[in-house]
């Protein structure tokens, strides 16, 4: 059994205690945003937030966010599930092609943004840079978290 | 005219990304006249005649489109509603989209080499404008006046006096249930109100917000989890293998060992990767050393036996000696498709005998047959439904997860089985881009242009999708011995699309042009198609040595490259793109450099120029590049923003496989098999890109993601050269071959 925070939501799953968080989320709490794209804390897909802090789901027992908050994009929505002021910029630059990194790319850069309100491009650049985007969307996501910047 | 959007370029990055350049169409070229037109039918329409196949009109104001082509992120299915939207004159949010299900759509045959969008023109334009003029023809008769007395809107069709009647009150079941006939009024481009836009993707908003957008998202009730325990090596057999300590281990549902192929179902995620993890230890295999590494490679490529083949044989008749013969020869490594997610599906075979397998595959039809032929079950009795997923740039694995989901279905019926691979088997197993060697030779007369061409291209095939056959589906090959060995075709494509020889006729007005490709029949590396096949390096080949031979002259590349182009539309893009890259007035920064380069997609597809402007550092090899302009020409666009996504996301991925990739692997089996050991672009160096787009109303819709591929790799490599002095023949321009070429 593991209880913790989703998305402000108390969840209480009887899970083996070591499983895989990305795997927790995606398959028992059915959260709909982080990915399995390396399983090695190389490419940034699965990333979520706990506590406030991005954190590589593939690489993270379940049971080391026992009684945390974690957040998925779900966390970012607006009160009526709209999308939040992030997501609305990277819906505003159509910043994706498939979108297979979006979801770990969103958690970053608001983890980023809630720290550094302004950030310039280079922040921006650094703070993704343990991020891959295969589709080549990197300027597209980097003016996005820019406009999320200027708009929140 | 001519109409050129001039943004400050601050302003420019934090807008659209893009400008737009509006050409009028030389006259001769026109091709869209706003009358009732016999047209060609399509193939696709020809393959999948019956109207209501493609477009359904609902009595409750919905609009079915159903399409064969699937959408990969490259936004298809958005420009595929904008097309269809604007020829039956609906809005766009009446449409219901389904794309490539194998029980439901036409089958356009794979999504792939950039031809969507001429598929949209040839196809969709078609079939649209018919069930608009049927249900036109329709009102009019209700209505008692002439079917051009009739105007359209959202559906609505209207007299000049008022009276109106809707497409959803005028069909029944029988209305579109009728073969196209390919006449039909094709409305001009002029009255487009999607065509041309910048609609926005239709299924960003979902991925944004964490809506059930990919195949890694479906929960169908009562889903298991699959894997399987691949060999350690291509031609690896099984000895041994003693299963019951896997057996027994939590959640375990089921072991599968059939002759080489072994996998395993069980209830949870980590269950059935930690089963996996004892069976891969609990196996002993027989593994062959047989790989020439790939150090070895391009020593390996000259030697190979080869099918020869002149795919141009057009040499200068007549006229003088050259004055001056020049050579080089270049090469491109491996290189991955390397999706960001790893390829997945979900198979369930129902109580009704049918196996029902959602997918990412480029090709559902096709892979279908070849699932049926593997599984011995009846074609009618496998479905593929296409489900988007992580980007796949060609031929990947997403076909081998399908079938691997569906031969575990079929021995646990009744359950959904997901099965999405591990990032060290999708590194190991996916079929690469074949490594290629390009020997050219030029003759030049005493000004230094180019009399004769002689271009030779080395490489392993580039083509091994399931087109209906089980043996190259990877699991089969292990599953049955009857499907060991991969089909290789006798010859290399030939055209106009080819593969091994894609783009390795050039555009250039040369006096005498010869093509030959040295085809190597062998399965040494599983390869298959790869974004461009062997456009990438044959366009980075050519365009490298353009260069070479324009500083040989003493030309300017730029200039050097319109002496030999007589082709308007390149030459369009050419100076488009030289300009505002601001190349003639370019001032050189301490180790810096720039670099130009052009070409056509597949001699007839989409064409792009690209200019780039690199730093090298000379200490550590490093090569930054700082900034990228390209001005591309995909004939009439139907989506810019669409078009500009393509085109800078197939930039960064190929200046990815420029500077950084290479599959490695020694004398048994592949070294690369994570993103450390195979590293690709990241963040701070993906560089500032300005993309110019050439609008040719009326001209057929081009597919653009792959409309640059090579020249990315040539204009770094010039550019380097340019900072240098130093010209990087062998691909990637990794930091140690750049400090190995600057010291000989």
């Amino acid at each position: 059994m593991v209880a913790f925070n989703l998305n402000g939501d108390p969840v209480d799953l009887s899970v083996p205690d070591d499983s895989t968080l990305l795997y927790v989320l995606a398959f028992d709490a059915n959260a709909i945003g982080p990915k399995y794209g390396c399983g090695k804390s190389q490419c940034g897909a699965c990333t979520v937030m706990v506590d406030g802090e991005p954190v590589r789901s593939c690489v993270t027992k379940v049971s080391a966010v026992a009684g945390r908050n974690v957040t998925t994009l779900a966390g970012l929505q607006e009160a009526d599930g709209t999308p939040g002021p992030l997501q609305r910029a990277m819906i505003a630059e159509q910043a994706a092609q498939c979108g297979y990194c979006a979801s770990g790319v969103i958690i970053q850069a608001q983890a980023l943004l809630d720290r550094n309100p302004n950030p310039t491009e280079s922040d921006v650049r650094s703070a993704l840079n343990g991020f891959l985007c295969r589709c080549g969307a990197h300027n597209r996501i980097v003016r996005a978290v820019l406009r999320a910047a200027q708009e929140i | 005219m001519n109409k050129i959007m001039n943004m400050n370029r601050r302003g420019f990055l934090k807008t659209t990304g893009s400008l737009t350049v509006a050409f009028a169409l030389p006259v001769a070229l026109g091709a869209d006249d706003a009358f009732a037109q016999e047209v060609k039918l399509h193939g696709d329409v020809k393959k999948s005649p019956m109207l209501d196949h493609w477009i359904k009109v609902n009595a409750d104001g919905t609009v079915n489109l159903n399409m064969g082509k699937v959408e990969l992120g490259q936004g298809v299915k958005t420009a595929y509603a904008q097309v269809a939207a604007d020829h039956l004159d609906v809005a766009i949010d009446r449409l219901i989209i389904t794309a490539g299900d194998t029980f439901v759509t036409p089958d356009q045959g794979t999504t792939a080499g950039s031809g969507s969008m001429p598929a949209a023109y040839g196809a969709l334009r078609v079939v649209a404008s018919e069930v608009r003029g049927i249900l036109v023809d329709l009102a009019a008769q209700k209505l008692g006046v002439s079917a051009d007395a009739l105007t359209v809107d959202d559906g609505k069709i209207s007299t000049t006096d008022g009276r109106s009647v809707n497409y959803w009150d005028l069909v029944d079941g029988q209305t579109l249930h009728r073969e196209a006939t390919g006449k039909a009024t094709l409305k001009s481009h002029e009255d487009y109100k999607l065509v041309g836009k910048p609609i926005p993707r239709l299924d960003i908003p979902g991925i944004m917000n964490g809506t059930p957008t990919f195949l890694q998202d479906q929960r169908p009730e009562g889903m298991v989890f699959g894997q399987v325990v691949r060999p350690p090596t291509y031609k690896a057999r099984l000895v041994s293998l003693d299963t019951a300590a896997a057996e027994a281990m939590p959640g375990v549902l089921k072991v599968m060992v059939k002759n080489s192929f072994v996998a395993v179902i069980a209830e949870r995620p980590d269950q059935v990767l930690a089963a996996a993890a004892a069976l891969r230890s609990a196996a002993a295999w027989e593994v062959e050393k047989v790989l020439p590494g790939s150090d070895n490679m391009k020593e390996w490529l000259r030697t190979q036996d080869a099918v020869v083949e002149k795919k141009l044989d057009k040499p200068r008749e007549g006229g003088a000696a050259p004055a001056k013969v020049i050579r080089q020869e270049y090469y491109r490594p491996y290189q991955m498709h390397g999706s960001m997610g790893t390829s997945a599906a979900i198979a369930t075979l129902g109580g009704d005998g049918v196996m029902t397998v959602m997918t990412h595959s480029q090709s559902v039809f096709p892979t279908a047959k070849a699932i049926a032929g593997m599984l011995g079950m009846d074609e009618a009795k496998v479905r593929l439904q296409h489900v988007q997923a992580a980007g796949c740039y060609g031929h990947n694995m997403a076909d081998d997860a399908a079938a691997d989901a569906a031969i575990l279905a079929q021995a646990l019926p009744g359950r959904p089985i997901f099965l999405q691979y591990t990032r060290e088997d999708e590194h190991r197993w996916e079929p690469y881009g074949s490594a290629m060697l390009i020997n050219i030779e030029a003759g030049l007369d005493s000004d230094g242009n180019i009399l004769d061409w002689d271009f030779h291209v080395r490489s392993t095939p580039h083509g091994a999708r399931p087109g209906g056959n089980p043996a190259n589906l990877l699991s089969a090959r292990y599953l049955d011995p009857q499907f060991d060995v991969v089909t290789i075709p006798k010859k290399s494509g030939g055209g106009p699309n080819y593969n091994t020889a894609r783009n390795a006729i050039a555009d250039y007005a040369f006096p005498g042009q010869v093509v030959t490709d040295h085809f190597i029949r062998q399965d040494l590396i599983r390869v298959s198609s790869t974004r461009g096949l062997g456009a990438y390096a044959n366009i980075f080949a050519t365009e490298s040595f353009m260069d070479e031979l324009a500083h040989d002259a003493g030309v300017d590349p730029v200039e050097y490259r319109l002496r030999h182009m007589t082709d308007q539309r390149a030459r369009d893009c050419i100076v488009a793109a030289s300009e505002r890259f601001g190349w003639s007035s370019f001032d050189k920064g301490n180790n810096r450099g720039r670099g130009f380069a052009y070409a056509r997609y597949k001699n007839y597809a989409a064409m792009s120029a690209v200019a780039a402007e690199v730093e090298v550092n000379k200490r550590n090899g490093r090569i930054r590049v700082i900034r990228v302009v390209t001005a591309s020409d995909a004939g009439e666009i139907v989506n810019p923003d669409g078009l500009t996504n393509q085109i800078e996301g197939g930039l960064m991925q190929m200046l990815s496989w420029t500077l950084k990739e290479e599959v490695r692997f020694d004398d048994t089996a592949i070294l690369s098999l994570d993103w450390a050991s195979y590293p690709y672009l990241s963040f701070a160096e993906a560089p500032q890109v300005e993309n110019i787009l050439i609008n040719r109303p009326g001209e057929t819709y081009l597919g653009a993601g792959e409309t640059l591929v090579g020249q990315a790799a040539a204009a770094v490599a010039n550019a380097v050269f340019d900072a240098t002095g130093v010209r990087m023949r062998d691909l990637p321009f990794t930091p140690p071959r750049v400090q190995n070429a600057m010291r000989s």
